[in-house]
């Protein structure tokens, strides 16, 4: 073996082996995989690599997805007790568990993102999930929420390729625990884990009809959202979909929750521990190649500390290891497509063209597959469209303040309100600033931190209801929250 | 003395200039620190971390019941760590109580070692309760024994009543003695400073009073070496360096036993302070144990066995 000179880490690629991925897929519905009629590739955005194809859900499979959904709900789980439902929620949850390396090593195949990210964020995340509402399915009268819910029935369920399977367990395991059946859509980029999903479904043996899956595109998800059969719908996504539903369900009697797009504001105070503000801001925004819809996307700088903050910044993005997802330590991976990295490449034109300065991390990129380097831009003000639009990648934009006043004011004039961070030693300035802030979710001294027990949601264009928590029950239930 | 043109030696300068330091954010702290515990180092970069390791090591031997024939076989096996491999790098130095230091020195130099440096731990080790003409004929002491590095222990006593100038002064005292004859590691002890703030500011003073390295703990106090403390460290000589263009080195001791501790150590400076500091002048690791683990993962990357300890020489 030869010893190199310098302590470049060595590839330490995860197996796939783990995996074995179908030539071709069909839906699943009525527990069980029935074939699809079209189909179309699902690709690995690190490698351009074919995986796998799958169907694309036309009127009929929709409807024999919401029709064994209805009847699930009808004849099984509606009469089930909470206790029972309960059950099955935990069961699925340990098999998730069980199966975490597989899930993981999928979604890096499909997804793109870092396995050290799917491993120790996304799988343990969606699994946790379904143990958080498996507790709460037989205690749903004491959640505060009056003691005479009801599930609305058939829950309609669009969900984004940013965390695959962490959305579907956001989407699926709050329904299930309330009593209602589902009919999912996972995005078209990434259907893989929500099919092995379905296999944990058989596996812990729950009622038929109980979860559909279909797979398609944005039509399908029309399909869905339209459909008279669907009592609820629930979408995360992009805000210009969330529109597009809004106004198809609004003389309908479906209830709807949306989780839609951001511009999180990450603020740093001159009094802010420095060192782990940078981790927080790499951590706003590189973490899932910023394909986050509560990413920190906008830095926004006390001007006396901002030259040291940008230096350190800068020596820290220089380590961020881009590349291979597959390798256990690499940090950023592939943006998921081929369209989302025009959109990100259209976007930091513009902030070139309006005279915001650009720097990228050091980095050399895969020669195959969908790739941006991380990259922040300075000199960025509230008239920029980079400080207004959503880049939904690895691009930060970084304004200055002098006051606090004025950090709250700028953190605030964006149409979004998903998420903030606040970063200060001062307590009180931490205190007064959260609630100045009009946004679903402020982090003080961390940000991107996620738990079951936390409702998370958004003000403004950034969506309606809240997931997770108590406050995320109350979306699957009849008479509570948004109708 | 300039003290890099950051305090002048009053109590006042000292008091803005630490003053000055950003607080550390323990939760993130410890996040960053176990993030990096997850890098996955294998193969090639595996054996070059070993080599790199072993050839940090301080290997410590700081007992009561030291005798000249203990230290003399540690002397031996800091040369050789492995009489059957020479490809083998020797340790960086020896560690031993100053009425050790002239019988280290002897026998390294006997069995072809004089590139292995003596530190002799100074200062009223592990405690540091003594008066400072004692501790300055503790140092002398082993300076003249022929040391050629001083672990000295700052007076913690001292730090946690916000004495920090006499915390200084001892440094500078103590640095003044060891001149050009030797390099001074300062010893926190940050099992009793606690607070991570308290390490990033024991950090900043002992730099501004002429440490060459800082170090985490005599290995009499746990914890001692934690990955986040020594994050802190790290991350406080990569920031002395950008204000002063000066490298302090870093030498965490006490707790790190085994081949995988040693290489997320690695780790740390790699991705904190960078690859300069990936040598023995500016990273060292206090151990005992953990010399005879790397031997035995580095025998088994070559062989692709576990090799019974009994092929690894005790002492």
């Amino acid at each position: 073996m030869e010893t190199p000179v310098s302590f470049d880490y060595a590839s330490a690629p995860e197996s796939r082996a783990i995996v074995s991925i179908k030539p071709k897929y069909g839906h699943f519905i009525a527990g069980k995989f029935v074939a699809g009629s079209k189909h179309f590739p699902t690709i690995n955005p690190a490698t351009e690599e074919v995986l796998s194809h799958i169907a694309l859900a036309g009127k009929a499979e929709v409807d024999a997805a919401v029709k064994a959904a209805r009847k699930a709900y009808t004849t099984t789980w509606s009469k089930m007790s909470g206790k029972e439902r309960g059950k099955y929620l935990f069961r699925i949850a340990r098999i998730m568990q069980e199966r975490a390396r597989e899930f993981a090593v999928l979604e890096t195949l499909d997804n793109g993102k870092p396995i050290r990210e799917s491993r120790d964020v996304d799988i343990p995340l969606a699994a946790a999930h379904f143990f958080y509402h498996a507790g709460w399915a037989d205690k749903l009268e004491f959640a505060g929420l009056g003691t005479s819910t009801k599930p609305h029935g058939v829950a309609g369920q669009i969900i984004p390729w940013n965390f695959p399977l962490l959305m579907l367990a956001w989407k699926v395991a709050p329904a299930l625990a309330t009593g209602n059946t589902v009919v999912l859509k996972p995005a078209e980029s990434t259907s893989l884990t929500a099919l092995l999903f379905a296999e944990v479904c058989q596996q812990a043996e729950l009622p038929a009809g109980v979860v559909n899956i279909v797979t398609g595109d944005g039509s399908t998800g029309a399909l869905i959202v339209n459909h008279p059969g669907i009592d609820k719908i629930a979408f995360t996504g992009s805000t210009e979909v969330g529109k597009i539903i809004a106004r198809a369900v609004a003389s309908t009697p479906k209830s709807v929750t949306l989780e839609l797009g951001g511009k999180a504001a990450n603020i740093i105070f001159d009094d802010a521990a420095i060192d782990e503000a940078v981790e927080g801001i790499v951590n706003g925004i590189f973490f899932n190649q910023g394909h986050v819809c509560c990413a920190g996307s906008r830095l926004i700088l006390q001007e006396n500390v901002a030259d040291e903050v940008l230096e350190k910044l800068k020596v820290r993005m220089a380590k961020i290891r881009v590349g291979d997802p597959m390798d256990k330590n690499t940090d950023v991976g592939a943006i998921n497509s081929k369209e989302q990295l025009a959109k990100i490449i259209e976007l930091t034109a513009a902030g070139d063209a309006e005279g915001a300065q650009r720097w990228s991390a050091p980095c050399e990129l895969p020669s195959k597959g969908f790739w941006f380097a991380p990259t922040i831009f300075t000199g960025v003000t509230q008239a920029h469209r980079i400080a207004r639009e959503e880049i939904f990648g690895p691009v930060l934009s970084v304004l200055t303040f002098r006051t606090p006043q004025e950090a709250i004011d700028k953190a605030n004039n964006t149409p979004f309100g998903l998420s903030a961070g606040v970063w200060s030693e001062k307590g009180s300035r931490i205190l007064w600033a959260t609630q100045q802030l009009r946004a679903g979710v402020v982090w003080a001294n961390t940000f991107n931190k996620f738990d079951p027990t936390s409702p998370f949601g958004g003000y403004k264009e950034s969506g309606w209801g809240r997931e997770g928590g108590r406050h995320g029950l109350s979306a699957y239930l009849k008479g509570v929250g948004h109708e | 003395m300039s003290f890099y043109g950051l305090v002048d030696g009053t109590d006042t300068s000292l008091k803005n200039y630490l003053g000055s330091l950003s607080g550390v954010d323990q939760v993130g702290a410890d996040a960053r620190a176990a993030m990096l515990a997850t890098r996955s180092i294998k193969t090639t970069s595996k054996r070059w971390a070993i080599d790199m390791a072993i050839s940090m090591v301080d290997l410590t031997t700081l007992e009561g019941a030291d005798t000249v024939g203990k230290v003399q076989a540690l002397c031996t096996k800091a040369v050789r760590p492995d009489p059957t491999d020479l490809t083998v790098p020797s340790v960086g130095a020896v560690c031993v109580y100053n009425d050790m230091v002239a019988t280290a020195r002897k026998h390294l130099d006997l069995v072809g070692g004089q590139h292995v440096g003596v530190a002799a731990v100074s200062t009223a080790f592990p405690s540091g309760r003594a008066s400072m003409p004692v501790k300055l004929r503790d140092t002398r002491d082993a300076l003249d024994a022929g040391a050629s590095e001083i672990d000295m222990v700052i007076d913690r006593g001292a730090f946690l009543s916000g004495h920090y100038i006499d915390v200084f002064n001892e440094i500078v005292a103590i640095k003044e003695l060891c001149g050009t004859r030797a390099h001074l590691k300062v010893i926190f002890e940050t099992g009793e400073l606690v607070t991570y703030d308290n390490v990033r500011k024991a950090s900043f003073l002992a730099m501004a009073a002429g440490a060459d390295f800082i170090k985490t703990s005599t290995g009499k106090i746990a914890p001692a070496a934690t990955a986040p403390v020594v994050l802190v460290m790290l991350e406080a000589v990569r920031d002395f360096y950008s204000m002063t263009q000066q490298r302090i080195g870093v030498k965490p001791a006490g707790g790190i036993r085994n081949t995988k501790d040693a290489i997320k150590q690695l780790v740390l400076v790699n991705e904190t302070a960078g690859p300069e500091w990936l040598t023995p002048s500016l990273f060292r690791i206090g151990a005992s144990a953990l010399l005879n683990d790397l031997l035995m993962q580095r025998m088994k990357m070559d062989t692709g066995y576990y090799a019974s300890p009994a092929y690894v020489t005790i002492d």
